[in-house]
């Protein structure tokens, strides 16, 4: 399947092992019955689509559930975003974002945040694919403006 | 084949490139085509040997840009069918020329209660324009919607086109699904209403054979970078009596004929609608274009892509999980493929395919209601050119195989 020969072995680059198993099995996509945050968003360019929906519970996120379509970059960026939410606080996970952009943008990290970035670091070699980079953010982007949105509202 | 296509590819410097380790298999040439050989030559000429500005200046470089400059146009003229040279205008692009028409013949002539008439097929700059001009004016935009097998819906058309229409917009070939539509019917359509027609050529002028008499169509526009010419470089067609009627709509120089701090007068065909310095170089290029398409026969062109167009569905139709837009038959189809999987994105597929050196196209092609008609979002796109092989499309129908291996395990 993939011959010596084929360019298909440097995709695994791209889609690691990781990126593949969230793409085919994506976490917390049951939708919630009383969401305190509830947005979608999506590429109109490749129509990759995301919903995001966060039960609240003070500033701690209690309940998560991310669902949409789309290529395995940006579904699976989802999925893994979906599990980094649970038990966070909307502060942190706000500076998760942040930490998920500057990977994305080639800064160095440190030994810490890559610990923190635990599973989301797969997503790494998506760096070297500029145009599927939009891919990959537009889950966190999505999540982003719903929480500095939300944070703005609750100060 | 009916083109000797090793000869050909051996004009074409970039098809020797390897996108990695692979060599390059291009399939994007509804995007844009490649460039042989002559066409960058021409480029290069003009820069290195007589650079100068056209229509002013007595000056024997500048005799020789304006000679190459309106030879190019004359032989643009010729390879459409096209009266007289005056008729043709050169723009940036296919988007230009129409939004030129827009501009400049519908707000004179289009009103409140009027109708434009475009069909479903069209490319966002055959549709956004006319939008526009609606907005300006109060007219109502109307579309020919397509059949299920992906052809226009002429019983339709016949009733939408009626004596409100002002003008019908109408691609000849469908950047999409291939279709090439019966513009001369539709044309005849509106020219029985009153109305008339604009043919956007773009997909049509690069891969068969066009004439603007037989077509009898009033307005027809074409970008160059699709049809071995290089980019920044586009043509309108219009019939002289109609573009001589028309106010310029960009004003500056060139496009005068006499200027007094007061008032000015405008200059004649064509060149009242080609203010300012005009892209000399590309024009001149554009014609060396034309002029190599002429020289291998547009018949023979379109004859070519059939045959690459018939083997490329009938391989597709090895894939079971694979879904192609548009006719499934060579019966007035060109030489696009537009197709979808039922599990892999098609940023995936192509980004995929990329790593094997094939160049495609992804996403909703410039034609978003045109995609959504199809319950999809995006989709997949191959499409073929004069250099292009049936070992490539094998390529292709084996790169897509070896793709659901890596996604589908």
């Amino acid at each position: 399947m993939m011959g010596g020969t084929s360019g298909l072995d440097q995709l695994d680059e791209l889609y690691e092992s990781i990126i593949l198993d969230h793409y085919r099995n994506p976490r917390h996509t049951d939708l919630l019955d009383s969401p305190d945050i509830d947005v979608e968003a999506n590429n109109p360019f490749c129509g990759d689509e995301v919903h995001i929906q966060l039960e609240l519970d003070g500033d701690a996120v209690s309940g998560v559930s991310v669902s949409g379509q789309g290529c395995a970059i940006s579904q699976s960026s989802a999925s893994l975003l979906a599990e980094m939410l649970k038990g966070k606080s909307a502060s942190e996970a706000l500076e998760f974002v942040t930490l998920v952009r500057r990977m994305m943008r080639g800064d160095e990290l440190t030994e810490d945040e890559k610990d923190r970035l635990g599973d989301i670091l797969a997503l790494e070699g998506v760096k070297r694919f500029p145009v599927r980079i939009k891919c990959a953010l537009l889950s966190w982007t999505a999540l982003e403006d719903a929480l500095s949105e939300n944070v703005g509202a609750g100060s | 084949m009916v083109l000797d296509v090793q000869k050909i590819r051996a004009d074409f410097p970039i098809l020797q490139r390897k996108i990695g380790e692979m060599p390059l298999v291009y399939l994007d040439n509804a995007a844009t085509s490649q460039k042989p050989q002559q066409v960058i030559d021409a480029i290069t000429d003009y820069y290195t040997r007589y650079n100068a500005n056209v229509h002013r200046g007595v000056h024997t470089m500048s005799i020789e840009a304006t000679e190459a400059y309106e030879d190019a146009r004359a032989k643009v003229a010729k390879f459409i069918g096209a009266p007289n040279p005056e008729s043709v205008v050169w723009t940036r692009n296919i988007s230009e020329s129409i939004n030129l028409v827009a501009y400049a013949w519908g707000d004179a002539n289009v009103r409140a209660g009027d109708e434009i008439v475009v069909t479903a097929m069209e490319h966002h700059s055959g549709i956004v324009p006319w939008q526009q001009l609606a907005s300006r004016t109060g007219a109502e935009l109307k579309i020919i919607p397509r059949t299920e097998d992906g052809r226009l819906d002429m019983e339709a058309a016949s009733k939408l086109i009626s004596p409100k229409t002002k003008i019908v917009t109408a691609v000849h070939m469908s950047s999409v699904l291939g279709t090439i539509n019966d513009v001369k019917a539709l044309g005849k359509l509106a020219h029985d209403n009153g109305a008339l027609i604009l043919v956007d050529a773009a997909q049509s002028a690069p891969h068969m054979p066009l004439s603007v008499e037989d077509l009898d169509c009033d307005f027809l526009g074409f970008s160059a970078h699709k049809m071995l010419g290089p980019t920044g470089i586009g043509v309108l067609y219009g019939r002289p009596e109609l573009l001589d009627a028309m106010q310029p709509w960009m004003f500056g120089g060139d496009m005068i004929l006499t200027v007094s701090y007061e008032q000015a007068t405008w200059n004649d065909l064509p060149y009242k609608f080609e203010a300012g310095t005009p892209n000399i170089a590309d024009a001149i290029a554009t014609g060396v274009a034309v002029e190599y398409l002429a020289a291998l026969g547009m018949d023979n062109v379109l004859a070519h892509e059939e045959e690459l167009t018939g083997y490329a569905l009938e391989r597709f139709a090895e894939l079971e999980r694979v879904q192609v837009m548009g006719p499934t038959d060579t019966e007035n189809r060109g030489g696009i493929i537009s197709f979808n999987h039922d599990t892999i994105h098609p940023h995936d597929l192509g980004t995929a395919l990329d790593r094997m050196g094939i160049a495609i196209r992804t996403g909703h092609h410039c034609a978003m209601p045109l995609i959504r008609s199809y319950d999809v979002v995006a989709a997949a796109r191959a499409s073929f050119y004069i250099y292009n092989t049936p070992d490539e499309v094998d390529t292709l129908i084996e790169g897509i195989k070896e793709t659901e291996g890596y996604f589908l395990k």
